[in-house]
C-alpha cells in the first residue's frame, strides 16, 4: 500500500514537473488578459481574423532585450499586415527591476513608437504557463479556430550582437512557412537572456 | 619606515593582482577545453555578466568559495558574458573594484543556440547559470546559488 501511494505521488510530483515546464511547440497556448501601456487590457481573443501571433517576452533593462528591440519592432512591421501580430510582454516585478515598471514601460513604448502592445505580466502568472525563462523568449502561436497552437519557442535569431551578422532568422523563418502552410522548420532554439524576476523564484 | 615601504609594497602587489588580469576573449570552442577536463579537480565554472543582477549578488558567494577551497583540488572559472564593447567601461572595472581573484574569461560567441546545449541540456540560456563538474559528476544549475549551497556541493564532489 505505501508502494503504490509513494508511486502514485511521484507520477503526480512527475506530471506536475511536466507542466510547470512549460509548453512545446504543437502545444495549445493559454490566453490571457494584461494590462497594455496604452492603458487598455489586451487578450489574444481581441484580435478578430489574426492568423497567429509573435509572444516576445521582454523588457526594459535586459541589455539582450534591448539588441533586438528593433528587430522586434522590424518583426511586428513585416508580419503584422499579414496577420502575425507581435504581442510584447514584460514578465518582471518591477519591484525587483525599477527600470521595467510600468511607467518605464509607457515611456519605453511611447519614446520608440512601438506599433504593437507591450503588457505587463503583473500577476507573474502567464510567463511560467508558457514556461518562458528569459528575456527576450519568443513563441510563435498559429491560430486554429479558436485555439492558439505553440509552432516555433525560442530566439529570434542566430546572432545576438549584430543584426548585421544573422545568417539564421528563427522566427520570420517559422512565420513564412506558417503563411506558406508548411511546417516550421526549426521548431525551438535557445538563447542566452536575463533570467525573469520573480521573488517567488 | 623599512616595515612601512614593505607593506606599501605589498599592498601595491595586491591591488595589481586583481588588476593585473588578462582578459581572454574566446568563443565556445575556446571555452570548450575547460569544460571538460578529466583530472582530479573540481571544477565551477559560473556564466555572468556585470549588468545581470542576480550574478552580481552571487559574486561575493564565489569568491568566498574561491577562498573556501583554496589549495584544494578546486579551479572557479568565471566566464562573462559581457559584450567586448563593455570590457574596459564595465568588466575591468567591476573585477578591480570587487576585488576578484578567481580566472575571467570573456565568451563572445553571439550564435548562443549552437553552444548552450553543449553546455547543458539542461539550461535555457538565463543568466546566471553555473556548472560544476568533475570526472565523476556533472550538473548544470539555473539559478542564483547561496554560499552555503555553494560550498556543500563541492566540499562533496572533493570528498568523494
Amino acid at each position: 500500500m505505501k508502494t503504490l501511494l509513494i508511486s502514485v505521488t511521484l507520477f503526480l510530483t512527475s506530471l506536475a514537473l511536466t507542466a510547470g515546464g512549460g509548453y512545446e511547440p504543437g502545444d495549445k497556448a493559454t490566453d490571457f488578459k494584461l494590462k497594455n501601456v496604452d492603458g487598455t487590457h489586451v487578450s489574444l481573443s481581441d484580435y478578430d481574423n489574426a492568423k497567429g501571433f509573435i509572444v516576445i517576452f521582454t523588457c526594459n533593462h535586459c541589455p539582450y532585450a534591448q539588441k533586438y528591440e528593433k528587430r522586434i519592432m522590424e518583426l511586428d512591421k513585416k508580419y503584422d499586415p499579414k496577420g502575425y501580430h507581435v504581442i510584447a510582454i514584460s514578465p518582471n516585478d518591477p519591484e525587483l527591476v525599477p527600470e521595467d515598471s510600468f511607467e518605464n514601460m509607457k515611456k519605453r513604448a511611447e519614446k520608440m513608437d512601438y506599433t504593437f502592445p507591450y503588457l505587463l505580466d503583473e500577476k507573474q502568472n502567464v510567463y511560467p504557463k508558457y514556461g518562458a525563462t528569459k528575456t527576450p523568449h519568443v513563441f510563435v502561436l498559429e491560430n486554429e479556430g479558436d485555439e492558439h497552437i505553440v509552432r516555433y519557442i525560442g530566439a529570434i535569431d542566430d546572432n545576438y550582437k549584430d543584426a548585421s551578422l544573422v545568417e539564421e532568422k528563427y522566427v520570420e523563418n517559422a512565420v513564412d512557412a506558417l503563411l506558406a502552410g508548411n511546417e516550421v522548420p526549426v521548431k525551438e532554439t535557445k538563447a542566452i537572456g536575463c533570467s525573469i524576476k520573480d521573488k517567488n523564484k | 619606515m623599512r616595515k612601512l615601504v614593505f607593506v606599501f609594497l605589498l599592498l601595491t602587489v595586491a591591488f595589481f593582482h586583481g588588476v593585473g588580469q588578462d582578459l581572454k576573449v574566446m568563443d565556445y570552442e575556446g571555452l570548450e577545453p575547460h569544460l571538460q577536463k578529466e583530472n582530479d579537480t573540481t571544477y565551477v565554472i559560473n556564466f555572468w555578466a556585470t549588468w545581470c543582477k542576480p550574478c552580481v549578488k552571487e559574486m561575493p558567494a564565489f569568491q568566498k568559495l574561491n577562498r573556501e577551497f583554496a589549495g584544494k583540488p578546486f579551479k572557479l572559472l568565471l566566464v562573462s558574458l559581457d559584450f567586448p564593447s563593455q570590457i574596459d567601461s564595465r568588466l575591468t572595472p567591476f573585477i578591480r573594484e570587487n576585488n576578484i581573484q578567481a580566472e575571467v574569461v570573456v565568451l563572445d560567441d553571439p550564435d548562443s543556440n549552437a553552444w548552450i546545449s553543449k553546455v547543458s541540456k539542461n539550461w535555457s540560456g538565463s543568466l546566471p547559470g553555473t556548472l560544476i563538474y568533475n570526472r565523476n559528476s556533472r550538473e548544470f544549475y539555473e539559478k542564483t546559488f547561496e554560499y552555503h549551497e555553494l560550498k556543500q556541493i563541492v566540499n562533496k564532489l572533493i570528498k568523494e
